[in-house]
């Protein structure tokens, strides 16, 4: 009797590679799932700190997948290792701060040492050519799989009719008649696919599976990189970067404006790390300020947290100051008027 | 049988489904694991990692932000 051969899939919670799990697992293959969590990861973070999104009904995109198509899922952690990737891409940076190019290399060699430690025979990704202008193009896929270490042990099932046989083809592990030849930006095939599998309600993100490839996020990230002067991070770092309005009047110091009730919660717990301020008179969120303000930034401080309370249009605002050794002093501000708030504090 | 309790408090979902992902791995079949966590996400979360991996969630409840799972360890 044959050996039962095992493949490790790539899944990031998207339909591709879920369609891609899914067409191996049909030739009769041993398939798990495996998924990275680099901190960046869209995993409804946002929507676990902010009240108004608590209404919609929030999964685990990975988990979801790894459910519909009865397999299991390991999500390994790999913040630490995964600063390196980010701070310095051999490959550079896509349109904003997504280094996808060596994300990718990244994440197939780790899946290239689980399956050595797990006794497994190959990769899967769901990677297609022309996908991704950056990371999914015909001369990438080369490079992920060289500079990964995989090599020939990475088989992309949505494009390998378009790519050289891999050795699970060739060994005929797998039928490369029954894989797929897709290739560019239309989804039309995917979504043909996912019908014919029966698979609906899957998440389809637009951008890319991290925050790195957002706008707002990347800009909030290199802002952090500037002010402190070096591309090193901590997870509570660009986890705070996802929170709150992140206003910067002065490179020495930002502060981190809690939006709403569910923020201020989530702020809370970094109060012992931050100086703090919240409004005493007025009802109003709370701010953490990052940095090393002087005595006049931290007035200019309390005139802008008393700026987004309900005092904002009063005379006078106590806003309440704990500093980092937990002492704590009232100041008496005049809210700083929107005219003078220039849009370049906005990070 | 042994009882384990995860402390998963501040962490935000994966994070408390990959730890108790690890805590699982140390520990036998039939022992239980409680997990207490602050995102409300895991009250989705860890019980479909629970299925697809073969384990039981007992209990599952929530209250002052807070948001607890009791879990037995399957033979997976
Ligand atoms: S979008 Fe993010 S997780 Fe996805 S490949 Fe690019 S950098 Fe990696």
């Amino acid at each position: 009797m044959s050996k039962q051969r095992k493949a490790i899939a790539l899944i990031s919670g998207g339909l591709d590679s879920m369609l891609a799990a899914k067409t191996i697992m049909e030739q009769g293959i041993h398939v798990e799932g495996i998924n990275f969590f680099t901190g960046f990861c869209v995993e409804g973070h946002t929507h676990a700190i902010r009240e108004k999104d608590k209404a919609k009904p929030k999964r685990n995109n990975s988990l979801w997948v790894a459910e519909q198509l009865g397999m299991k899922l390991h999500i390994v952690d790999v913040i630490e290792e995964y600063k390196n990737v980010l701070i310095n891409p051999k490959h550079g940076y896509g349109a904003h701060m997504n280094p996808c190019l060596d994300c990718k290399i990244f994440m197939v060699n780790k899946a290239k040492q689980w399956i050595v430690e797990n006794d497994f025979d190959f990769i899967i990704t769901g990677e297609v050519i022309g996908q991704r202008p950056m990371s999914q193009r015909k001369a990438t896929m080369p490079i992920v799989a060289k500079e990964s270490g995989a090599d020939d042990l990475l088989l992309r099932p949505l494009c390998a009719k378009n790519l050289p046989a891999t050795l699970p083809e060739r060994e005929g592990w797998v039928d490369r008649e029954k894989l797929h030849d897709i290739t560019g930006r239309s989804r039309k095939p995917q979504i043909a696919m996912a019908e014919q599998f029966g698979f609906d309600d899957y998440s389809q993100p637009a951008g890319g599976c991290c925050f790195l490839t957002d706008k707002s996020y990347s800009a909030k990230l290199v802002d952090l990189w500037k002010s402190q002067g070096h591309k090193e991070y901590q997870l509570d770092d660009v986890m705070l970067l996802k929170v709150g309005r992140h206003i910067r009047p002065q490179p020495n110091f930002k502060l981190i404006v809690a939006r709403e009730e569910g923020e201020g919660r989530f702020l809370q717990g970094y109060k012992n790390e931050f100086i703090s301020m919240i409004s005493l008179s007025h009802r109003g969120p709370l701010v953490l300020i990052d940095g090393t303000p002087s005595a006049e930034d931290l007035y200019l401080a309390a005139q802008i947290t008393a700026r987004f309370g309900q005092g904002r249009e009063a005379e006078q605002v106590d806003i309440d100051v704990t500093m980092l050794d937990g002492s704590e002093r009232t100041l008496q501000v005049k809210p700083i008027r929107d005219e003078d708030m220039p849009k370049a504090w906005y990070v | 049988m042994t009882i384990e309790t995860l402390n998963a408090r501040r962490l935000l979902c994966p994070l408390p489904v990959i730890r108790t992902q690890d805590k699982v791995k140390q520990l036998k079949i039939g022992d239980r694991l409680e997990v207490i966590c602050t995102d409300p996400g895991v009250m989705q979360d860890i019980p479909t990692w629970c299925r697809i991996n073969g384990h039981k969630v007992l209990e599952a409840t929530a209250g002052n932000h807070e948001y607890t799972i009791l879990l037995e360890v399957g033979s997976s």
